[in-house]
């Protein structure tokens, strides 16, 4: 009876200095985890989360400065990937987006760079005062491009 | 579909009484599946009989696995019989040719019968009823020709697998042939109810069938071929035994399985004849084997030796709302009305219009849908009554016990109400043949099936959701390094001149002030 007792005890302080020393040890890197968080999320880079890109926001999530129902494109389905992960409990999304595409119309497009030169993913082509256009299949709908054109020729047309 | 299900009596009970009688060969085992009733009788009473030329010829420019063909024709062009109307475009496609000749009246969407979406756009033809042939290269012995060149001209003839998954004959030779091949075997199984073109195909025409499964073997030089049948087809088995004992050809071996439905699936029939289980996401390539349904063979036969690309095919027209059941042999494009008004039209109770069988067909709301190199069914049922609501799974395991695949119906159904992909990747989802099974046994009538197909739909949406944010990230991070490089360089060229700047004395301004001096005197 004793025997036992002290043998069960001595496995259960065995287990517990192993499994202590492990968590101390190895702890969980949190640029991994921001990188597991960056993972999740749409990578539009649209900046809509308030953040400038979608890493700067895993890190934001990661450090805790951030909410993670901050990803419009995203969607619930991302919120609720991010809840898991992090253990969290998963918010309403904080305002929802469809997803669209960026379209130039190129009757009025006068060539002035402004749209190409902020499109995160190089999905806008085109030169100096020549008509530029929409590489629809890189799009990402981040409509960062929108709010710089001189002649409001950018609208968002709605993928579905 | 559940209302054409409940026609389909079937159930666990009548798995279990074989009947097979004709001698069967070393077979493997299948897990599961049904022995159900075949309601074939009906349809192979008569002759395949050819439907005459309509007056319109609907062809779509998708009926293949792969992407769209291209149309090479223009609106108010004349075709003839057999020109090539639209060519294949990307790495995986077929080429469509003009069923009959004609004029080409116009490329515009039409109702077609596809998994998604409705319409697609179509070849129309208005047929002038000549039927005048386009006349194609002079006659050439396929033995002659290298491996690779007669894959080439499989491919030009437009054949698909004509089994119902269409996937383009001549690109699965190919990706074949990076195997190791050891067996040919034709698909004569045709295992779900109804469907009879495969059976009555192989009754009349046993020594095409059995040409294109010598035209097969040459082209991916291979020694060994099974022709396999079920056992219910007892007339196609003697029609292809004496073609055979004809071509005295010892490559050749006759094989008879029992009928059990789904014995017809690709990966099932390999394991069934050979014993080979084919791993999960791989291909019956991988365990040294080669599955072509016997249509398919047919096909081949027709365009390597009557130069005669796939521009017809059997089908199966049948069904309680039919008024005469039969096979025919119609022109691909023919409206599905014309088919059926060919046979008789309706019977009374047409109800339900499924393209297709009973167990993975596909129900249309309209007869305008054309015939397509897919179609080896047209179904007409009535209206059934309400026989069942679904209700909770009790956990019987019945769904497991008929499962082909031997996958977990229930659990799978669990994690895909509950969407949870990852553990839908471990039931193996992926490899479910969408066969019905599970549905047909399910004593509280849950639409198994229709879960996985969505459950497998959403899987696929956030894989090509991945891919896609893997992309925008490649680029993102591209242009940020881009971005960075030009920055120093900018930074670099401004110290630079800074350097410049300070290295200068009064002996270099002086000599600046020469230059421009000197300048200002040249002009």
């Amino acid at each position: 009876m004793l025997i036992a007792v002290a043998t069960i005890a001595l496995l259960a302080l065995v287990a517990g200095l192993l499994l202590s020393l492990a968590s101390r040890r190895l702890p969980r890197k949190e640029s991994d985890l921001v990188e597991q968080v960056n993972e999740l999320l749409p990578q539009t880079q649209c900046a809509q989360c308030g953040y400038t890109g979608c890493r700067p926001y895993a890190a934001a999530v990661v450090s805790g400065a951030a909410a993670i129902n901050l990803c419009p494109p995203g969607g619930d389905s991302t919120v609720q990937r991010l809840a898991e992960l992090l253990g969290r409990e998963a918010l309403p999304l904080a305002k929802a987006v469809e997803p669209a595409v960026a379209v130039i119309d190129e009757a009025l497009c006068i060539g002035c760079l402004q749209c190409r030169d902020v499109c995160p993913v190089d999905a806008i082509v085109g030169a100096r005062h020549f008509m530029h256009t929409v590489i629809e299949s890189e799009c990402t709908g981040c409509e960062l491009c929108v709010a710089p054109c001189p002649v409001d020729c950018i609208s968002m047309r709605p993928l579905r | 579909m559940r209302a054409l299900r409940c026609t389909v009596s079937g159930g666990l009970h009548q798995h279990e009484t074989p009947e097979v009688s004709a001698p069967t060969y070393d077979l493997g085992k299948l897990h599961g599946g049904l022995r159900l009733p075949g309601h074939k009788a009906a349809s192979t009473a008569e002759a395949i009989r050819d439907v005459p030329i309509p007056a319109q010829l609907i062809l779509p420019i998708t009926q293949h696995v792969g992407d769209p063909a291209q149309p090479v024709v223009a609106t108010g062009e004349r075709v003839l019989k057999g020109q090539l109307l639209a060519r294949p475009a990307g790495a995986l496609g077929a080429p469509v040719h003009a069923s009959s000749s004609g004029s080409v009246v116009a490329i515009e969407p039409w109702p077609v019968s596809r998994r998604y979406g409705d319409q697609a756009p179509c070849i129309i033809i208005e047929c002038d009823g000549e039927d005048r042939p386009f006349h194609t290269t002079v006659d050439e012995n396929y033995l002659e020709l290298e491996p690779e060149a007669l894959l080439a001209k499989i491919l030009d003839g437009g054949i698909v697998g004509l089994g119902g998954a269409v996937f383009p004959t001549a690109q699965k030779l190919m990706q074949a042939r990076s195997c190791k091949i050891e067996h040919l075997i034709l698909n004569g199984v045709e295992c779900e109810p109804y469907i009879s073109c495969d059976d009555m195909l192989m009754r009349e025409r046993a020594m095409q069938v059995l040409s294109g499964a010598q035209i097969l073997m040459h082209a991916m030089q291979i020694e060994s071929c099974y022709v396999v049948v079920e056992s219910d087809k007892p007339a196609a088995l003697a029609s292809l035994a004496e073609a055979m004992a004809a071509l005295d050809d010892a490559r050749l071996v006759l094989k008879q399985v029992p009928t059990i439905y789904p014995s017809g699936g690709e990966d099932q029939l390999v394991q069934l004849v050979t014993n080979r289980e084919v791993p999960s996401e791989g291909l019956p390539s991988d365990v040294g084997c080669l599955v072509q349904n016997v249509g398919t063979a047919a096909a081949i036969h027709d365009w390597i030796i009557g130069h005669e690309p796939l521009i017809s095919r059997v089908t199966t027209v049948a069904g309680e709302g039919i008024a005469r059941p039969m096979n025919v042999r119609a022109r691909i494009g023919t409206t599905i009305a014309d088919i059926v008004a060919f046979t008789g039209g309706y019977a009374e109770h047409a109800d339900h219009l499924f393209i297709g069988g009973p167990m993975t067909g596909k129900s249309v709301s309209t007869d305008r849908v054309p015939l397509v190199k897919a179609t080896n069914s047209i179904l007409v049922v009535r209206k059934t009554s309400f026989t069942g609501r679904e209700l909770a799974c009790i956990r019987c395991g019945d769904c497991a016990a008929v499962c082909p695949v031997q996958l977990l119906p229930q659990q799978l159904y669990w994690h895909a109400r509950a969407d949870n992909e990852n553990r839908l990747r471990d039931f193996g989802l992926i490899d479910c043949i969408e066969c019905g099974c599970c549905d047909l046994v399910c004593p509280s009538h849950i639409p198994l099936t229709a879960n996985f197909r969505v459950a497998k739909g959403r899987i696929q949406e956030l894989a090509d959701e991945k891919a896609r944010a893997a992309r925008a990230r490649t680029r993102f991070e591209a242009r940020n390094s881009r971005m960075q490089s030009e920055q120093q360089e900018r930074e670099e060229a401004l110290a630079r001149q800074i350097a410049t700047a300070k290295r200068a004395g009064p002996a270099d301004i002086a000599e600046i002030l020469e230059r421009r001096k000197h300048k200002k005197e040249d002009d």
